[in-house]
């Protein structure tokens, strides 16, 4: 009996579970034990347990002992236990993707399916559709067809499910089903109807017209289901998207209908698709009421979809949201911070500017007590309120500064500092208390990266400021007290004041000087080579050096040097042929979310590197110079739609054609594009499409080589595409037998103008001074007379021109455009451009300053 | 397979509704888990670091519902259990919620109402088949406990602890026992 006691004692401390401490090769060892006769059914499901338990903690098996333990599980078909038998099915569906020869079990799973015993067959069909392939399908599609109408609902489930799984990789076979899953759409139980009219609506998803009458067909005679009532308002809401016209009026009239189910899963479903679908804030008015009161309702998850759909439409109807401030201000306080989060940014986003300061003090409360991510979140809102509401910074300033003395990671601290970074760079007003605020955060900061991000917000934006002197001593501290990363960036910051403020210069240098005698390399480099380049007193090289220094697209940089490394490790590596990075834009997301993912930003250049390998000898032309945003060539809705993208190198031009073929019974093969080529290009190859099947982009590349003379790159390319088509199956995209035969198609013309060939930015803001600098360089003056009557108008069509952007402009009744670039070759230029409006046309006078007068010409061709 | 289109604003009409489901214990161990889209947390080590992290943001609020890297996931906590039910981030929630509490009943059921881990572990099996007529392949399978359970608890002669006769008690006891010493 004591030992009795000690066994029981041993099992609770294991918590009585055999499950732990498993082990792989002993439990291979004990899968032998299903071959003895006759079958213990007991101890073979207690083995067969641990086997799945094991796979499912995510052990894995080689090929042979997934192999081994399958082929001994099929021994266990001569036991009728229940469990056992429904045991060895999941043990076959989670086998079937590491074992081999697993069609074996086809027979015994068959016989099962068509048995007389109800609780193997729902569960055999599903475990033969997951082993089988399409060739044996055909053998039992007969059964699948009676399963699919059977009595038991489990079984017609089973077979639906199954049905609609098999229809991604053998869709024909699954549409010979439709009629006996329509049948089952009308079945009285839940599930079965759910799943048949997925199975059905799946089979004619291609085809509109039939989509339509089943919408129609069920949404008068109602459905019972839930789920399917669910599924078939996506269905009806899919449809009113696609047709924005009167004829999507009875859609929306169902869909409104569902609004008053007495299912909360429905009216949820419909709410949604109405806030989505319809336009008029009237329209909205029923949808809305039921969000406001899912807001109120005690289940948690219920309040999250209303304030999400609400969170959505505050783009739309900023007023339809307002209107249910009320709601969303009870929910601040909500024990779920998700929904607590949601309802704030929602507030921020649609609140008057009079209530932001009441906002403020709710928040302020309610900060402290979530998790980082979700005051990211906040700041995110906080920020785009600045944008919204200029006059707030000094609030909105301290209240963030105040968040960032708070505790918090390094990621909650980085978005703060951007809103703060954000607010400095678009308002001038609020640039001074901005800057005190980073200063003193920088006193005590304890992350490198986001330390060195300010001091060179604090090197740019400081200089400017009324009195530059204050922040040297913030600067200046970090050089005494930081890591060697912060005193490095510290020391650069320190350089470009002395480079903008000549009465601090004197002092500058002394404190360059100190930091020659800094311990770290890379801080004495530093400054040394900033006190050369300011001892020199050369405006140019400060400019260049100090001020106005490129930062290459890393990516790209990488790139260039390894192929500069492989091809001409002699030469020089000329920095200026990287495309620089260009500043990050914020990527265009939805005003309020809970969670807090970033898209990483790609440039375009990056983004092609890799489809353009396929050039040959792509390596010899150097890094791209710029890739120009896609044009399209065709009309939109048409047969072949073909984009354009111009790669522009030094020397050279690659057109990549883009081309989609958007017929399904269609196989193109052979694609390429017959360029008319203007005149002083020579086209040096050309890589054809060689097939181009329904519905994948492919791409046709033809590389060109740029003119001598930069006038003459000013052209225009007739193209055409030439293919052979084969017929297919519209279903399999196999083609038929014959041949096909060759075809054309005209595409739109495709010009090389003057914007392509520059990197253009913005003036600088010493721009003056390097245009007097520029004086005695070439210059291209010339004055035009605009087609265009509004001088906004023509200001921005000559940006377009030339490639800048819009932030050039400046100036009410005078526009100017001021604006400096790269020529492709690595020519630096500047543009200037006066336009004055008089008697109804604008006049503009032109100036282009560049050391190759012919690269200012080319400006000037471009307008004219 | 699974089409999610994140631009759309409409819910995508689809049955591939559950990307995954699962149950941890008190330390936010896996008991059982299954992901059904193979986008989604792929291997079983992205798998264990979403599940640890979903933990730990959800162990200590009882909130019912967390968007997580991309999910919406639904739980519910008893005793030394944790059921989660994850789907992709746009779409109904009030679904995954019903996909959840019917696994949660389901178990409840199976359990006789002891929903512990010390008993789920002794159930494992008839657990196991619930998930399985939960869901297949990330498609709502069934949503009505009584029949799950009905499909999943199959064996007759299996009585509970407590009117088990000693007997019965000491042989159960002693398998077990064996079992221990083998391994």
């Amino acid at each position: 009996m004591s030992s009795f006691r000690r066994d029981k004692k041993e099992e609770e401390d294991t918590g009585g579970n055999i499950f732990q401490n498993l082990d792989k090769t002993a439990l291979l060892q004990e899968a032998r034990y299903f071959n003895s006769t006759p079958v213990n059914p007991r101890k073979c499901v207690q083995i067969l347990t641990k086997i799945i338990y094991l796979l499912n903690q995510g052990e894995k098996l080689t090929t042979q002992e997934a192999t081994d333990i399958f082929f001994a599980t099929t021994k266990l078909f001569q036991s009728k236990d229940v469990v056992l038998r429904r045991l060895v099915y999941l043990c076959i569906k989670e086998l079937s993707s590491m074992a081999q020869d697993v069609i074996i079990v086809t027979s015994s799973l068959t016989k099962d399916m068509t048995g007389k015993e109800d609780l193997y067959r729902a569960a055999a069909i599903r475990a033969l559709c997951s082993i089988t392939d399409s060739t044996m399908l055909q053998a039992i599609e007969r059964y699948m067809k009676q399963a699919i109408v059977d009595k038991n609902p489990a079984v017609s489930s089973a077979a639906l499910v199954s049905a609609l799984h098999l229809s991604a990789t053998v869709p024909e076979l699954v549409r010979r089903w439709v009629n006996d899953a329509q049948e089952a759409i009308m079945s009285d139980n839940a599930m079965v109807s759910y799943h048949a009219l997925a199975v059905v609506a799946g089979a004619r998803k291609n085809d509109r017209l039939s989509t339509v009458k089943l919408v129609t067909k069920l949404s008068r005679s109602p459905l019972r289901s839930p789920f399917a009532l669910c599924l078939l308002v996506r269905y009806a809401a899919k449809l009113a998207e696609e047709d924005q016209t009167e004829a999507s009026e009875p859609y929306l009239e169902f869909i409104e209908c569902c609004l008053r189910h007495k299912s909360e899963i429905v009216v949820y479903e419909a709410a949604h698709a109405i806030v989505n679908l319809r336009k008029s804030a009237r329209d909205l008015a029923q949808a809305v009421s039921v969000l406001q009161i899912f807001c109120g309702s005690s289940k948690a998850t219920l309040r999250l979809a209303g304030a999400r759909t609400l969170a959505k439409l505050t783009t739309k109807h900023p007023n339809a949201v307002a209107a249910c401030a009320v709601d969303l201000e009870n929910l601040i306080s909500d024990p779920n911070r998700s929904v607590a989060t949601l309802a704030v940014t929602t507030l921020l986003a649609t609140g008057a500017e009079s209530s932001i300061d009441r906002l403020m003090k709710q928040i302020s409360t309610f900060m402290s007590e979530i998790s980082d991510e979700f005051k990211i979140v906040v700041v995110r809102a906080i920020r785009r309120l600045c944008t919204k509401y200029p006059r707030k910074h000094q609030s909105l300033a301290s209240f963030l500064a105040g968040m960032l003395r708070d505790e918090g990671g390094v990621q909650y601290k980085t978005a703060i500092a951007d809103a703060i970074i954000a607010l400095i760079e678009e308002n001038p007003d609020a640039k001074e208390t901005g800057l005190a605020h980073l200063c003193e955060f920088i006193e005590d900061c304890e992350h490198t990266s986001l330390a060195v991000r300010i001091l060179y917000v604090l090197g740019r934006e400081g200089p400017k400021a009324r009195q530059p002197s204050r922040y040297i001593r913030y600067i200046y501290n970090r050089v005494i007290l930081e890591s060697g990363p912060v005193r490095a960036a510290a020391v650069s910051a320190v350089a470009r004041f002395g480079a903008t403020c000549e009465d601090l210069l004197p002092n500058i240098s002394v404190l360059l000087a100190r930091c020659q005698l800094d311990d770290d390399d890379e801080v004495r480099d530093r400054a040394i080579f900033f006190s050369a380049i300011l001892n020199s007193n050369d405006p140019q090289l400060i400019s260049d050096y100090i001020t106005n220094v490129p930062t290459p697209n890393p990516v790209l940089l990488e790139k260039a040097l390894h192929d500069h490394l492989r091809l001409n490790p002699d030469k020089p590596f000329n920095i200026l042929s990287v495309p620089s990075s260009e500043p990050t834009k914020e990527p265009e997301e939805a005003p309020v979310q809970i969670e807090t993912r970033k898209q990483p930003v790609v440039s375009l250049e990056e983004l092609y590197s890799e489809q353009l390998k396929v050039v040959p000898g792509i390596e010899k032309l150097g890094p791209p110079f710029k890739t120009c945003k896609a044009i399209d060539l065709t009309e939109p809705e048409t047969e072949y739609r073909v984009r354009c993208v111009k790669h522009i190198f030094a020397r050279h031009l690659i057109l990549q054609f883009e081309c989609l073929n958007t017929l399904s019974d269609q196989l193109l093969e052979k694609v390429r594009v017959r360029l008319e080529s203007a005149p002083g290009y020579k086209i040096l190859c050309e890589v054809p499409c060689e097939q181009l099947p329904y519905d994948k982009q492919g791409s046709v590349f033809c590389l060109l080589e740029f003119p001598r003379g930069p006038i003459e790159t000013l052209g225009t390319f007739g193209a055409t595409l030439e293919f052979s088509v084969r017929d297919c199956d519209p279903t399999t995209g196999l083609p038929d037998g014959g041949d096909g035969y060759s075809d054309t198609y005209p595409l739109e013309e495709v010009d090389v103008g003057c914007a392509e060939q520059f990197r253009a930015h913005v003036a600088p803001d010493d721009w003056e001074a390097s245009w007097e600098r520029a004086a005695s360089a070439a210059e291209a003056s010339d004055t035009f007379v605009l087609s265009q009557s509004d001088i906004n108008e023509a200001a921005s069509a000559v940006c377009d021109h030339l490639g800048l952007p819009k932030a050039a402009i400046s100036g009410d009744a005078v526009k100017e455009i001021r604006g400096g670039g790269l020529w492709r070759e690595g020519t630096p230029m500047l543009v200037r451009a006066r336009l004055v409006a008089s008697q109804g046309s604008v006049t503009m006078k032109l100036t282009a300053r560049s050391p190759r007068e012919d690269v200012a010409t080319l400006l000037l061709a471009a307008v004219g | 397979m699974v089409h999610t289109n994140l631009e759309g604003s409409l819910f995508e009409p689809t049955l591939y509704i559950v990307k995954g489901m699962c149950i941890l214990d008190n330390e936010g161990n896996r008991i059982l888990a299954k992901y059904y889209d193979k986008d989604i947390l792929p291997t079983p080590k992205e798998q264990k670091a979403f599940e640890k992290n979903l933990f730990n943001k959800t162990h200590r609020a009882n909130a019912e519902i967390i968007m997580l890297d991309g999910l919406t996931c639904v739980y519910k906590s008893n005793v030394d259990l944790f059921f989660y039910v994850m789907g992709s981030s746009h779409e109904n929630e009030l679904l995954l919620q019903s996909v959840l509490n019917s696994l949660y009943e389901s178990v409840s059921i199976l359990l006789r109402r002891n929903v512990e881990k010390r008993v789920l572990m002794d159930n494992l099996d008839a657990v196991m088949l619930a998930f399985d007529e939960i869901c297949d392949g990330g498609v709502i399978l069934d949503s009505d406990p009584s029949s799950i359970v009905g499909r999943a608890a199959l064996r007759g002669e299996d009585v509970p602890l407590g009117e088990q006769t000693v007997v019965q008690v000491m042989q159960r006891v002693n398998d077990l026992f064996w079992e221990i010493f083998k391994n």
